[in-house]
């Protein structure tokens, strides 16, 4: 079942564009665009449906191991899905359109640029943001790592950065200054900590952590 | 001298250049730390007091605010670069859904691409965007000069309707006719024009704030480097009491110079979340933060220097064009970072308008342009005489503190395996350069903090000035644990609402000196207090009460822990307020800084990849390390940017910014680091109790300059225009390789 939900919804390429939708009016019905994948509330079933762009939709997905349900415009972005409506602020909007990273969150494992998903595009799977990090009380080592190697300045990108982190060190548990810069490209600091996350991510990999 | 004041003997400096001064402190004074000090807490490795916030996704930074029945506000913009306004209409705007509010910005002319014409506020961001989308405004559009060349062209379209040029300068400078007749003299004169370009400040949370009602009483969120700075301009825009005003940023991400001002949009979400009734939060997008919130102003740098032959500098000459779009204050410092004799230096400056976005204060304003000219005459100069240009710089230069760095730097660079300018040969070539930085940082009033021990022992401290990222609120805690004897986990520090004791805007790298001293003297008081507790509970003298390791004690260890010390207290709580003093006699007037890099160039492609840097950095007595290295290596990322990737580019037809976004404007990222290796020298300058600087400004200052002198030494010429592109170094590779 939690198979055939990602799978129903790890369909990007039919939301890549998400600027159509966004700049679509009310009236104009997205259903060529939409085609197999948009199920708000319910990924499950294997029957394509068709929403019309800017449609007020109920939305249910698995937000930080919670299940949460919220109402949505067909057009919300998932970042402004999580930050508007569901006070999860953790995420960041920087730049709107993929270029910083500082909205990374995970869905289903994967690092995503939150502004880049549409929020119907998460239905029935699992978005992980900063604020999911921390479990019972105790914090992830990745952000012990960035707090005893002072991997921050301002703090705007760091969960952005701490979540590209995660992603990583999830597949790749010892990865090399190389391979922690490919993961975090498409992240940008601009108060220049990336000489400490390099650190950072090194001392979880030496301790072993995840 | 009262009869409280008392005499204190201090060591400033440090271990190669020790001074010593008797000064006259008063009474309410702590005796300032100087070299002689020992520190338990001061100096070490500290996690930032505000970083478990930071990593959890806690912090609430001002674009996370969310309120019942907030509105977004934001503006509807001019497309053109210069442009009479014949009118705007939001009739239509607010028949759209969810628009509620129109104020039309009252101006008959606008004077740069995306200047705003009118403010809404909707329910929704889509209503927002909608709304702005039906804004009628009609213009009469204007022949702009959005690019300095196209301002300082003749017949030029004039920016200011009420100037007769787009030029405005200081006209012949002092000592013009003396320096032009040495340079005559002159053994050899080098001249040069050095280019550089306009940055932006690029912050990740763009300027924002959320405005918030309660009768007369307004709550402002704000993302700014100054809290005090917002409360009365926005109380002058709107003509309410600033007692009427609070102002909060508990968090904010970045400002580099560019949020010292309330902005025209925090007035603006005021008088939005005034007329609707309701909270209102505008944040401008990525494109309004590159065009209209400042940026750093470009130069044109005319040089001319003279030396003698043994390689003593003579008479320097330069004059600057520099442009601070519709703004004022262009001006790249070329400071005396070098012993030029005073009199013989002659400086113009030349403000060029152009329709584009006001200037800024940016890291450091004005010297990493005034840096990279200098050092380039420099460079040139050295080279000219047959002189290695380290040697050129530390027989012209006396600061103790830059002569050391000059020696430190040389080793760990490896200096000596440095190779004659463009002796390097094949395609990939290396070489290596060095700059010079000076800089003020030592704080001042007007800055006060209260202090509160309470009965269960834990320790406060406040101040309402904002922590912007540099780590002001640690530092603050830091000097309060070490003062008190305490454990870092023990204080809790509080910045960022203007109902807390006054501080100051975020600028000059002033915060954490000023900030530093009064927290260091209202802990003092503080501890004072809960001493007299003591020494009456226990029948000892209390001036032989020592506050250390968790313990008030005498010498003998005769005391009590500090938590049952605080039982003691009757009332609830000791609060005291520090408050910061003006200056006392400093070791330096500025903190002193070099950095050296090595590059490689791929001649065939034109790229540089900078290898390493070494940054070395005089950093006052250093509070945190872990923060003061972090302060350095993004100071040293901005330079490196400015060296080699960044630069606004407006078009040359309609004036427009054709990179104001994340993709075409290159900032750093991950892939971009070299090695920075920096290199810190706690050094007591003295002028405060706690010998604290500000370093968040000098370390961006030389990068740029190291780097282009050591490209000129890997390819043997001179790149004499910022950025350094791949194509400016192919084509100083081109001159140098067609002039043999
Ligand atoms: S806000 Fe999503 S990548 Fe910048
Ligand atoms: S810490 Fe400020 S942007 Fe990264």
């Amino acid at each position: 079942m939690q198979q055939d939900s990602s799978n129903a919804g790890k369909n990007p390429s039919v939301f890549s564009r998400r600027g159509f939708l966004k700049g679509a009016g009310a009236a104009v019905a997205a259903t060529g665009v939409l085609g197999a994948a948009a199920l708000p509330t319910d990924a499950r079933s294997s029957e394509p449906t068709t929403v019309k762009a800017d449609e007020v939709v109920p939305l249910r997905f698995t937000l930080n191991g919670k299940s949460v349900e919220v109402k949505v415009r067909t057009g919300y972005t998932l970042l402004e899905t999580l930050r508007d409506h569901l006070d999860t602020t953790g995420p960041k909007l920087a730049c709107d359109y993929g270029a910083c990273g500082a909205c990374t969150v995970l869905l289903d494992g994967t690092a995503v640029n939150a502004c880049l998903v549409l929020a119907v595009e998460c239905a029935g799977r699992k978005v992980e943001s900063v604020e999911g990090l921390e479990q019972g009380g105790k914090l992830h080592p990745i952000q012990e790592a960035f707090m005893a190697e002072d991997a921050m300045q301002c703090g705007f990108c760091t969960s952005g950065m701490l979540m590209s982190c995660k992603a990583l060190l999830d597949r790749n548990a010892h990865p090399s200054h190389n391979e922690t810069a490919d993961a975090l490209a498409g992240n940008i600091c601009r108060c220049g900590t990336y000489f400490n996350i390099y650190k950072a991510v090194d001392r979880v990999a030496k301790s072993g952590g995840k | 001298m009262s009869i409280e004041d008392r005499k204190v003997k201090l060591v400033l400096g440090f271990a190669a250049d020790r001074q010593e001064v008797e000064l006259t402190i008063p009474d309410e004074e702590p005796t300032p730390w100087d070299l002689e000090s020992k520190f338990s807490v001061v100096g070490g490795k500290h996690a930032r007091v505000d970083a478990l916030a930071k990593v959890t996704g806690r912090a609430k930074y001002t674009h996370d605010i969310n309120l019942p029945g907030m509105l977004f506000g934001g503006f509807a913009r001019c497309p053109h670069a210069a442009a009479e306004i014949t009118s705007v209409d939001a009739a239509e705007a607010l028949l759209v859904p969810g628009v509620k509010a129109a104020i039309p910005m009252t101006q008959d002319r606008v004077r740069y691409a995306g200047q705003p014409v009118c403010a809404l506020a909707a329910t929704t961001r889509q209503a927002l965007a909608a709304g702005i989308a039906k804004v009628q405004a009609v213009y009469k559009v204007l022949p702009h000069a959005a690019r300095i060349d196209q301002a300082m062209a003749d017949a030029a379209p004039l920016v200011h309707r009420n100037q007769q040029s787009n030029l405005s300068g200081s006209g012949q400078p002092r000592n013009a006719e003396t320096v032009a007749a040495e340079l005559e003299k002159s053994a050899k004169v080098v001249r040069a024009t050095a280019r550089t370009q306009v940055q932006t400040h690029a912050s990740m949370e763009t300027h924002s704030s959320v405005a918030k009602w309660d009768g007369d009483k307004l709550t402002l969120w704000t993302s700014t480097q100054a809290t005090f700075g917002v409360r009365s301009q926005v109380a002058d825009a709107l003509r309410i009491p600033e007692a009427n005003i609070t102002v909060i940023c508990d968090f904010m991400g970045g400002g580099f110079g560019s949020k010292f001002g309330a902005g025209y949009f925090t007035a603006i979400a005021a008088r939005l979340a005034q007329e609707c009734g309701a909270p209102v939060k505008i944040a401008l997008d990525r494109r309004e933060e590159h065009t209209d919130t400042g940026n750093r102003p470009d130069s044109i740098q005319e040089m001319a220097l003279g030396v003698s032959t043994d390689g003593k500098l003579g008479a320097y000459s330069v004059k600057i064009h520099g442009t601070p779009g519709i703004g004022r204050g262009a001006g790249a410092r070329n400071p005396m970072i070098y012993d030029f004799p005073r009199e013989m230096r002659a400086v113009a400056q030349v403000e060029v308008a152009t329709n584009a976005g006001p200037q800024a204060a940016m890291r450091a304003p004005g010297h990493p342009q005034g840096s990279f000219a200098l050092e380039t005459i420099m460079d040139l100069a050295a080279e000219a005489i047959g002189m290695d240009p380290l040697e050129f710089r530390r027989i012209n230069d006396s600061n103790p503190v830059r002569l050391q760095q000059y020696s430190d730097g040389a080793k760990r660079i490896g200096w000596e395996q440095r190779r004659k300018n463009g002796s390097a040969t094949g395609r990939f070539r290396r070489g290596m350069g060095v700059g010079s930085s000076t800089w003020g940082g030592l704080g001042g009033p007007q800055a006060e903090v209260d202090c509160k021990i309470f009965r269960d022992g834990s320790v406060q401290v406040r101040n309402g000035a904002q922590d912007i990222g540099t780590g002001a609120k640690t530092v603050m805690a830091v000097v309060v644990a070490e003062e008190l004897g305490l454990p870092l986990t023990k204080v809790s520090a509080f910045m960022g609402n203007t109902s807390d004791p006054i501080g100051p805007a975020s600028g000059g790298s002033t915060t954490a000196p000023s900030i530093a001293p009064a927290a260091r003297q209202a802990a003092y008081l503080a501890g004072r207090e809960l001493k007299a507790l003591v020494a009456k509970h226990l029948g000892v003298n209390a001036d032989k009460l020592l506050m250390k390791a968790g313990r008030i004690s005498t010498a003998e260890g005769k005391g009590l822990a500090f938590e049952e010390a605080c039982r003691l207290i009757q009332s609830g709580e000791i609060s005291a307020r520090g408050k910061r003093r003006s200056n006392f006699r400093t070791y330096r007037d500025g903190v002193a800084g070099v950095q050296f890099a090595e590059v490689e160039v791929d001649c065939e492609y034109g790229l540089v990849r900078v290898v390493r840097i070494v940054a070395l950095q005089d950093a006052g007595i250093i509070i945190n390390r872990l923060q003061a290295e972090s302060q350095v290596n993004g100071g040293v990322i901005q330079g490196l940017a400015y060296a080699l990737m960044e630069e606004r580019v407006m078009d040359r037809q309609r004036g427009h910014q054709l990179n104001a976004d994340f993709e075409a404007y290159k900032v750093p990222g991950m892939k971009d680091m070299p090695e920075i290796e920096c290199v810190l020298y706690d050094i007591a300058n003295g002028g405060n109790n706690t010998s604290v600087c500000g370093i968040g400004e000098p370390t961006c200052i030389p990068t740029a300059s190291a780097i282009a002198g050591a490209i000129h030494n890997a390819i043997g010429a001179r790149v004499l225009s910022l950025p350094m592109t791949a194509d400016k170094v192919l084509a100083a590779l081109a001159q140098r390789e067609s002039g043999k």
